[in-house]
């Protein structure tokens, strides 16, 4: 077991790299994420993980990083919206699913999930999978709107 | 503030033992609410538990359904066969929080947590979960529905871990779980209520009623008894010999009691013959 200490030396996979990196315990995944690791695309809105702009996927599925210890991250496999290629995104663009940026990260990280799950949409409402994702523009019809246009395209194209 | 990172149960209840003002943390769903606020936690020793494989996962066994402590919310959701057995832990499950809170929001954490307004443990209690709790000392099994003797207060002793929940595999016929929040999704309850038909009767469980999580006795004889109810009224002296909620930031008593009486009243009139 690893003794207690003030810093906690961590090793995982972001975003196909491996890195390792030394944190404090009270650092939060976002606070590694936007500050060490230099990731700053996942975006702190509030802080207790209410509006999901700070979404990443931690192991394939999606978790508010604001509520993460960075010590969890030990091991473990993480993605943020720097690792979305461009096309991943076009369906977003393209639908208006992005009005003032700030939730969009977070948008996009929760609806990569739902893409590369597609049977979820057929066991869930699309609107309660993106529930943990607050758009303070109120843009939720261009959101949904475009993920059911990407799902539509993706199952065209699988 | 420190970490410990056990690997294995006994390393963690000898920690826990050794240390028992340590914090258990495993998915953070309460504790790192507002973290860079709650300055008086960041002087604490936590215990990491996600490094304890042996606490993931669900099995049945002899019928029942036995939760290792780091089951999470959606682990459950994954799995059809509880949603067919114990239908109310999808429904607490999905209304818990969203799915960035039900992939990392434990069971366990809910019962340990203890808070009067936690989804999770009311349909637990209902389906009378037993919690097993281990230390240096052995393991002690407790049922649910005497685990809380006060608010925030429980039979867990600081040394004992919450390693498993298990639900016993009785048949119920009907099962009911409402919430009432502010809003529909992502709120915490101003009211909830679950409700199952067990063989030996009705189970009547009240959320944000209480300072704990509360089974309403009182009102469960007045469902098993076929007493005549004709309004939501005429059960408010019942409830209130279950509960006496309070005024607070997310609602008043006296809307609790109101509209747990209509929740009970309009659910149950399909269900039991002497409400009309």
């Amino acid at each position: 077991m690893t003794p207690p200490t003030s810093d906690v030396a961590l090793g995982f996979l972001l975003n196909g790299s491996s890195v390792s990196v030394t944190c404090a315990p009270e650092d939060r995944l976002l606070d590694l994420l936007r500050g060490p690791l230099r990731l700053p695309g996942t975006k702190e809105g509030c802080g207790e993980g209410e509006c999901g702009a700070c979404t990443v996927l931690l192991n394939g599925l999606p978790v508010n990083s604001c509520l993460v210890p960075s010590y969890q991250a030990d091991g473990a496999t993480v993605e943020t919206i720097e690792a979305l290629a461009d096309e991943r995104h076009a369906a977003l663009l393209e639908g208006g699913a992005t009005q003032c940026g700030a939730c969009t990260p977070g948008v996009a990280m929760t609806a990569e999930w739902i893409r590369r799950h597609p049977a979820l949409g057929k066991r869930f409402p699309l609107s309660e999978l993106m529930a943990g994702n607050l758009c303070r523009c109120t843009g939720y019809d261009g959101i949904l709107k475009s993920l059911e246009a990407a799902l539509t395209d993706d199952e065209g194209t699988a | 503030m420190s970490v410990l990172r056990p690997t294995t149960i006994d390393e963690a209840v000898a920690v826990l033992s050794a240390q028992p003002e340590a914090i258990p943390i495993a998915g953070g769903t309460d504790l790192m609410v507002h973290w860079p606020h709650r300055l008086e936690l960041h002087e604490k020793t936590f215990v990491d538990l996600s490094r304890l494989t042996a606490l993931r996962g669900l099995r049945w066994q002899d019928g029942d359904l036995v939760m290792g402590a780091l089951t999470t919310y959606w682990d459950v959701l994954l799995d059809e066969q509880i949603g067919r057995r114990f239908p109310l832990l999808h429904r607490a499950a999905r209304q818990v929080g969203a799915v960035q809170i039900q992939t990392r929001g434990t069971w366990a954490g809910n019962v340990g947590n203890g808070s009067p307004a936690a989804d999770g443990v009311a349909v637990l209690m209902a389906y009378d979960a037993m919690v097993e709790l281990t230390s240096v000392r052995g393991v002690d099994v407790v049922p649910l529905r005497d685990f809380y003797t006060g608010y925030k207060i429980s039979h867990r002793t600081p040394d004992q871990l919450i390693t498993a929940i298990r639900l016993p595999g009785i048949p119920y016929r009907t099962q009911i779980f409402e919430k009432v929040g502010a809003r529909k999704a992502q709120a915490i309850s101003k009211i909830g209520v679950a409700m199952v038909e067990a063989p030996g009767g009705w189970v009547v469980v009240a959320n944000s009623m209480a300072p704990t999580i509360r089974r309403c006795r009182a009102v469960e004889a007045v469902l098993n008894s076929g007493h005549p109810i004709s309004s939501p009224e005429a059960l408010h002296d019942t409830i209130l010999q279950d509960v006496h909620p309070i005024d607070d930031l997310r609602s008043t008593g006296e809307y609790r009691v109101r509209v747990m009486a209509r929740l009970l009243y309009h659910d149950l009139r399909e269900h039991i013959a002497a409400f009309s």
